[in-house]
Order: C-alpha cells, then structure tokens, then sequence
C-alpha cells in the first residue's frame, strides 16, 4: 500500500465524563485519502473521539493534531471538517436547496457560484431536481444524502461519519455502503466513518480502529483484523468464534484438545499459555476417525447460506459453519487447517 | 460565546427579583423591632399571632372554603369530563372551546357578574320572586365564595380529567368488555382508575388558587368574610405590619408547598407533562 | 339525552353570568334587574372617563412592553439554561418556578417589599417590571420543552458547516422553536392584560390598570359602566379567540 502523508495526529488523547473516563489516552494516526473506521461496541469512546474531531467536545488531556496544528484551540465553525450526524440532523425550515447552500451561504458565498455547486453535489447524490423539496417528505436514504452533500459541498478535508447507516433498511445499507467506498475514491478526501457494524467496518475501510472502553483493541487492515485478531475482544467482536485455551510448546506448533497443531504463529515463550481462535467457517466436519479431534453434535440450525452446527468437543463447545448438515448426536471428527489456526496473547478466564 | 453564558444574566435577575424577596419575606416573618429604633431582634411572635384563636380560624375557614370549592368542582366536574369524552370527536373540540372561552375573561369582570346576580336586587331574587318565593341574600355570605370559587375554576378541573380520560386506550375498553365486564364496570375498574392522575391534577388546580385567592372572597364575600389572602392584603396595605403579613404569607407557602408535594407523592408525573401550570 | 341535559345546564352556568352582565350594559337605567329600554348610555359614560381610558392605555402599553421584553429575555435565557451544568440547570429551573407555583399575593408583597427596600417609587416602572419579571418564567417554561425535543445535533450542524454559535442559535435554533416562542409571547400578553394581584401592590402614583379599575369600582358596588367595559373586553377577546381558532384548525388542515 502507498506510503501517506499523515493528517491527523492523535496523542494521548483522554476524555473524562464527570469523573467518567470515555476515552484513555488514545494514540492514532490518520492519513491523507484514507477511508478510517473507529469500531466498536456502544459506549466503547468511538462517538466520543468523532466528536473531539468535530469539535465539539473539549479533550480533557492529550493532544490533536490537524496537518500539524493544534486543533482543540480551533472551534468547530472554523475547521476544515464537515459531519454527517447519525439522524442526518437535516434543517426542517429549509428545503433541500438551503440545506446544502448553508455553509457556503455562511461564507457569503455569491449566488450563482452556489447553484451551480449546490446542483453539482445534488448528482453527485444522484438526487437532481430535489431542490425545492422539503426536508420532511424525503425518505430515509434521500435524507442520508441530503446530509451527505451538505457536509461535502464545503469541501472538507476530513468527512466525519457517526453511523449514518444505521436508520436505513439492509439494501439501502449495502448499497450506500459502495456507493460512499466510491464517493471516498473518486473525491480522494479522509473518511472517518463510525460504527458498531462489523460487516460495514469490513466492507468499507482502509482501516479499522476496533475500540473497547475507551482504549484502541487493535488498528489495522479489514483482513489484518478479521484473520489475526489482537485480542479475545476482537476476535469476539468481529465476526463470530471459537475461542480455545492453548500451550504454544515452540514456535509454529500449539497444542489444544489434547493435540498439537501446526500453525503459523510465533514469537511466543516455550509453553506460553494462549488463545487459540478459530472461525466458524475454518472448522470442517469430516468423518469421526478423520477429525483431529471428536465431538457429538449438538444442534443443527438452517441459516441459508449455511447451517450453524454446535459441536461438543468434551465440555466445550465449538461453532461449525458448514454447507451439509449433520444429524444431531452423531459422533463427527473436526478439522482444521494450520494457517487458519489463530493464535493470541491469553486473555485470562 | 458560549451558549450557556446567555442564562448568565437571567440567574442574577431571578436571585435579585425572586430569591432576594423571599429572603425578605422569611426574614421579615422572624424579626421584630427592637427597643431602639433601628434595631431588631429574633421573635417568633408573629407566627404565634397567627395561629391565635382569630386568626388560627381565618386559616381554617379558607381552608374550609377551598375544600368546598374543589369538591363541588370534582363533583360537577367530573360527570362533565365524561359526557365531553362521550361527544363525537368533531363536537367535543368545539366544546372544550366553548369551555376554555370564558378563562380568558378577567376574573374580577367574571366575579363581577355575580355581583349583580347575587345581589339583593339581582336577577336571582326576581326570579325568586316571581315563582313567589322568599327573597334570599346570598352577596357576601360563604355560598357566594364558594360560588365564585367554582364558577371560576370549575374549568380548570374539567379539562385535566377530560384528557386523563381521552387518554384512556380505546383497547383497554374493548379488552375489559371483551372479558366480560359490563360498561358500569367498565367504567369503574378500568376508566376510573386510569382517570385519576387527571383527577389529582384537577384538585391541585382549583385547590391551590381557591387557598390563596384574594379577590373572590373581597367581591363575592364583601371583604366581612375573610381569608388568608385577605389577611395578607391588609397587613401590607392596611395596616402596613410587614412582620405579620410576612409570617402569614411564610404559613401559606409551606402549606401550598406541602399540598404540592402531597399531590406529586399520589401522581408522580402529574407536575411534569406540561397540563399543570397552576392558573392563580 | 342525560348527557346533552347536563353539559346544557353546564354551560348555562358558565355562560348565563355573562350573557346577563352584557345585556344590563344596554339598559336605560341604573337597574340590573329590570329592563327599562335600550340604551348606550353607560357607554357613553365609559367613554367619557379619563380615568378609564389612562388605565386602558397603561394596560396595553405594559403589556405590550413586557410581552416583547420577556419574551426576548426569556427565549434567550432557555437556550442558555438548556446548556448549563445539571446542577445549575437545577437551581435556574427551581427558582424559575417558584412566581408560577407561588401564590400571586405573595409574588406581590414578595416584589412590594423590594421595591420598597429599594427605596423605588411605586409607579408605571414597578408596574412593568413586576409584569416583565412575572411572564418571564412563563416564557421560558413554554420554549424550554420545544428546545430540549430539538435534535441537539441541529445546532452542532450548523457550527460545523462554518456558523458561529450566535448564527446557530439565530439562523436554525429560533426558527425551530418559533412556534413556541409565539405560544409563550402569547401567554405573557395575556398574563399582562388580565393582571390584577401584582399591579394592585405595585403600581401607585396614579398609574393603574383595567384591573384595578374594575376593583375599585365593583367594591363600590354594582355599576353599569363595568358592565359595558366588560361587555366590550367579552366581545374582543372571543372574536380573537375565534379568529384564532379558526386560523388554527385551519393550519391543522393544510
């Protein structure tokens, strides 16, 4: 991937909510044309941070940085970052036109200089000849991109998203989802983008900062992310599964179930005691005396793309993904192969 | 600017023009001249004065007098709530129009039209003597008060139980039937009980402003009949005893105070959705 | 049947008070019994009172002072209250509604006492400040709910496409809030105009009221002249009141 310049420098950054902390001292950078989405469970500190950007809210401690200047001195009206807020927060006196006309109106902007960007972004929303509608008869989606156009006709250099997917309907999700991947490239600004969706996060960035509790669980690429989890957090919160204890007896080995595996993990201490994390998907139920391991069937659940199949393995229980399905109480064998074996930092009980 | 300092200049004004007072109305209640001039000290003797056997009946008799108006308002006011509720949805707007309309005549103009009525040769008496019966004199006795209490705030226990009722779910009606209760017992397990935040709401407002109002028992009563009100007014422009009034004017705070809070303890949320500001 | 029978009787009784008052204004005599022939009399008479017309002229004139002063105060103040710490929030919407929740004879004496400490002379000023310093909390009571159901984020918006936070509060707060502006404008009018018990206390130096008017003279006993002033205070405000109704139900339509 091209090497970019940074944009944003975040140091140490704490907020503090009567006497709560929100966000513990958050260390991250975002660069120039970079589709970045903070991701995580409700109150994880992930609004918070977009806010801090925004401006408005105050850091409590730490520092941030905007193409090297201190941007908690800057007040959000002078700052080169437009939000699109979660519920659109559309002006309900103003039609479409006066909606997105607002800031360059503010900037006394002459008016045929406005028309003409106001019906540039309006097809770029691919929402021409909306202009004199009013805010209210617009559907969900149209509102989303009322907002959207709103934000961009300023020509911010960042784009601060907070979940403003999250009141549309699945279709209109995932098609808005590719359309703002597109809108992203070809306008070549920052997007920020906030969510608790895991798919979307996946779908749509450049990288993912997954948080939890105030604190970055692990920064990096959708696939980085997905296939080698940092923690039992993420590897919990992005998609589903199974998590194991383990000993890693050398590199390149861990033993789990009784048995020792290869994988592609190293770096640990001799006999270090870990978690072992294996997707649903990676799991595949063969023949019992195939299996690296054995198990009695559970339960079968029809998902439509595929059966979720609960294994026993002794007291534990692993979640298979499988395409066939399996009679319940039948003994089957589980197997896996090495390069999807996962192994982590052991995360305690 | 930040936003919030716009409230800045408004909480001097209200610690100026409502604390400052008050204080002066507390302060005043507890204090005395004393021997010298300029000169005061601690006495509780207003408060003393005030619960003394004339006085003492003064309170209990507005008392009285409100207790009175709330239960004829509730009595009269609650068989008009239902019936309202009862009108086609066209009718009933209309009617509670018709009902709001005569609140925004000035209540000395609608005591007044009492006067006239009640008064020895008021429309009441040659009704009266036309079917050839007794004169009465009913000006300036408790019934005329009362009266005025009624006619005055009966609107104002109408409309709370009206919406309390409107409120009542019409799926709760067609459950309790569907169940099998008749529509008397329809009415007396399910809407009565659901009705009664409308109710308490009704209570506090014509019982709080009947207790304190001045200018009802000064027409309708001819100022013979005295309440707490009235009481107050004297001091501060009759006879100019500030201590007393203040004393007196401290007792029906804490009595309006109390009753306030007794009513939220019935009705949590009676005070807070906006029907309840108290029209004195 | 029962029912129409009852809400009859009931607004017989509320109205029939009324409805007599205004009739008697257009009697010949002094009677309020007896009708002896028209007349426009007691008009005239109410017409030819200066005394009448000042208090006429300073009920219009401090309510319609204090109506624009209070309003603009007390819209401005909501918005600032709605952005205070919850413990000043509190305290600002506890002493708020104490004159609303007091009793209006001790919001009297209350504000009397004052002035006097202040050593102010009682007249047209304590008069208006009184009104403006009772329809305040009023003000702010019908606006506070309307801003506090306004989506926060409409004023965070704004600010982040390049307002100030004046231009915020000014080109999308107040429009938003406009409707309960007005409704509390309303309130405060009405108030002013329908004040007795406070402008009782605190006016003095000639300066009074209609209120104060119609007290001094129904203590006197009944008088015909209040019969027509009322008959004419009746007559405008159900015209307005209609007007106003109509104008609404038909805004509820479109």
């Amino acid at each position: 991937m091209l090497q970019k310049k940074p944009l944003i420098t975040i140091r140490n950054l704490t907020k503090e909510f009567d006497g709560e902390v929100v966000l513990k001292g958050i260390d991250l950078t975002i660069h120039q044309n970079e589709f970045v989405t903070l991701l995580g469970p409700s109150g994880c500190g992930k609004t918070t941070l977009l806010r801090i950007l925004g401006g408005f809210e105050q850091p409590s401690d730490g520092e941030v940085r905007f193409e090297g200047i201190d941007l908690t001195q800057i007040p959000a009206y002078k700052r080169e970052v437009n939000t699109v807020f979660q519920k659109y927060a559309l002006f309900p006196h103003l039609d479409v036109y006066e909606n997105i006309a607002f800031g360059l109106r503010l900037k006394k902007v002459p008016e045929a200089a406005i028309m003409e960007k106001v019906n540039r972004m309006l097809s770029l929303v691919k929402l021409d000849g909306f202009q004199k509608r009013s805010i209210t008869s617009l559907s969900g989606g149209q509102q989303q991109r009322i907002a959207i156009a709103r934000a961009l006709i300023n020509q911010p250099k960042v784009l601060l998203l907070d979940e403003p997917l999250g009141a549309l309907d699945l279709k209109l999700r995932q098609e808005m989802q590719y359309e703002l991947k597109e809108m992203q490239k070809e306008l070549g600004i920052t997007f920020i983008f906030v969510t608790h969706d895991q798919e979307e996060a996946l779908t749509m960035s450049d990288t993912i900062v997954v948080l939890n509790e105030g604190q970055i669980q692990q920064k990096g690429c959708p696939v980085d992310i997905y296939n080698e989890p940092n923690n039992r957090f993420v590897a919990n919160f992005i998609g589903e599964s199974n998590i194991v204890p383990g000993v890693m007896p050398m590199d390149l080995r861990v033993a789990f179930e009784g048995q020792t595996f290869h994988c592609v993990d190293r770096g640990f201490r001799q006999n270090e005691e870990v978690d072992v994390v294996i997707r649903p998907e990676d799991l595949q139920i063969v023949p019992e005396r195939e299996g690296a391991f054995t198990g009695v069937v559970d339960s079968v659940i029809f998902k439509g793309v595929h059966y979720e199949i609960l294994v026993m393995v002794g007291d534990r229980e692993y979640v298979v993904h499988a395409t066939k399905s399996a009679s319940i109480g039948s003994k089957v064998g589980l197997f896996v192969s090495p390069e999807d074996i996962h192994v982590m930092k052991w995360g305690g009980a | 600017m930040d936003t919030k300092k716009l409230s800045y200049p408004y909480l001097v004004w209200i610690t100026l023009t409502i604390l400052v007072p008050m204080l002066l109305i507390f302060l005043y209640s507890i204090i005395e001249p004393g021997p010298e001039p300029l000169t005061f000290q601690f006495s509780l003797a207003h408060y003393l004065r005030a619960l003394d056997g004339l006085h003492l009946q003064v309170l209990w008799g507005s008392f009285v007098i409100a207790l009175a108006s709330t239960a004829a308002c509730l009595l009269i006011g609650y068989p008009a709530a239902w019936f309202i509720s009862r009108l086609r949805a066209r009718s009933q707007s209309q009617v509670i129009l018709l009902l709001m309309m005569p609140m925004w005549i000035n209540m000395l103009l609608r005591s007044y039209a009492w006067m006239t009525i009640l008064s020895r040769n008021g429309i009441l008496n040659s009704v009266l003597a036309f079917f050839g019966l007794p004169e009465q004199n009913l000006l300036y006795t408790d019934f005329a008060v009362i009266l005025g209490m009624v006619y005055n705030f009966l609107p104002f226990m109408i409309l709370p139980i009206y919406t309390a009722i409107l409120k009542v779910d019409a799926n709760l009606v067609d459950a309790a039937r569907d169940l099998g209760a008749s529509p008397g017992e329809t009415f007396l397990k399910v809407i009565f009980p659901l009705s009664i935040p409308g109710i308490i709401t009704g209570i506090t407002m014509v019982f709080l402003p009947s207790m304190s109002s001045f200018v009802i028992p000064q027409l309708l009563g001819g100022g013979q009949f005295l309440m707490i009100g009235n009481l107050i007014e004297r001091q501060y422009l009759l006879t100019g005893n500030w201590h007393f009034g203040s004393a007196l004017a401290m007792l029906l705070m804490a009595f309006i105070l109390l009753s306030v809070w007794l009513m939220k303890r019935f009705d949590p949320k009676s005070m807070d959705s906006g029907e309840g500001v108290i029209p004195w | 049947m029962v029912k129409k029978l009852y809400l009859g009787l009931l607004f017989f009784f509320l109205y029939a008070p009324i409805i007599v008052l205004m009739v008697f204004s257009f009697n010949e005599s002094r009677s309020g019994t007896v009708w002896t022939g028209f007349s426009l009399t007691w008009y005239e008479e109410l017409f030819r009172d200066r005394r009448m017309q000042d208090a006429f002229r300073y009920t219009l004139l401090v309510a319609v002072i204090s109506t624009a002063v209070s309003t603009f105060i007390g819209t401005f103040t909501a918005i600032g209250i709605q952005k205070l710490r919850p413990k000043w929030q509190a305290f600002a919407l506890n002493v708020n509604y104490f004159p609303v929740i007091n009793p209006e004879i001790v919001t009297a004496i209350s504000l009397m006492m004052l002035y006097r400490s202040l050593r102010l002379d009682f007249g047209f000023a304590t008069m208006l400040m009184s009104h403006i310093m009772f329809s305040i909390p009023y003000v702010i009571l019908a606006v506070l709910p309307r801003l506090y159901a306004l989506d926060k984020n409409l004023a965070e918006a704004a600010q982040d496409l390049g307002a100030t936070p004046w231009q915020a509060i000014v080109k999308v707060i107040i429009p938003q809030i406009r409707p309960s502006i007005f409704t509390g404008a309303l309130m405060a009018f009405t108030m002013s105009l329908d004040d007795f018990v406070i402008s009782f206390f605190n006016s003095g130096g000639g300066v009074t009221n209609l209120s104060i008017e119609i007290y001094a003279m129904a203590r006197r006993g009944i008088r015909p002249t209040v019969n027509a002033l009322a008959t004419l205070m009746v007559a405008v405000i159900f015209t307005v009141v209609l007007i106003a109704n109509r104008i609404s139900i038909r805004k509820a339509k479109s």
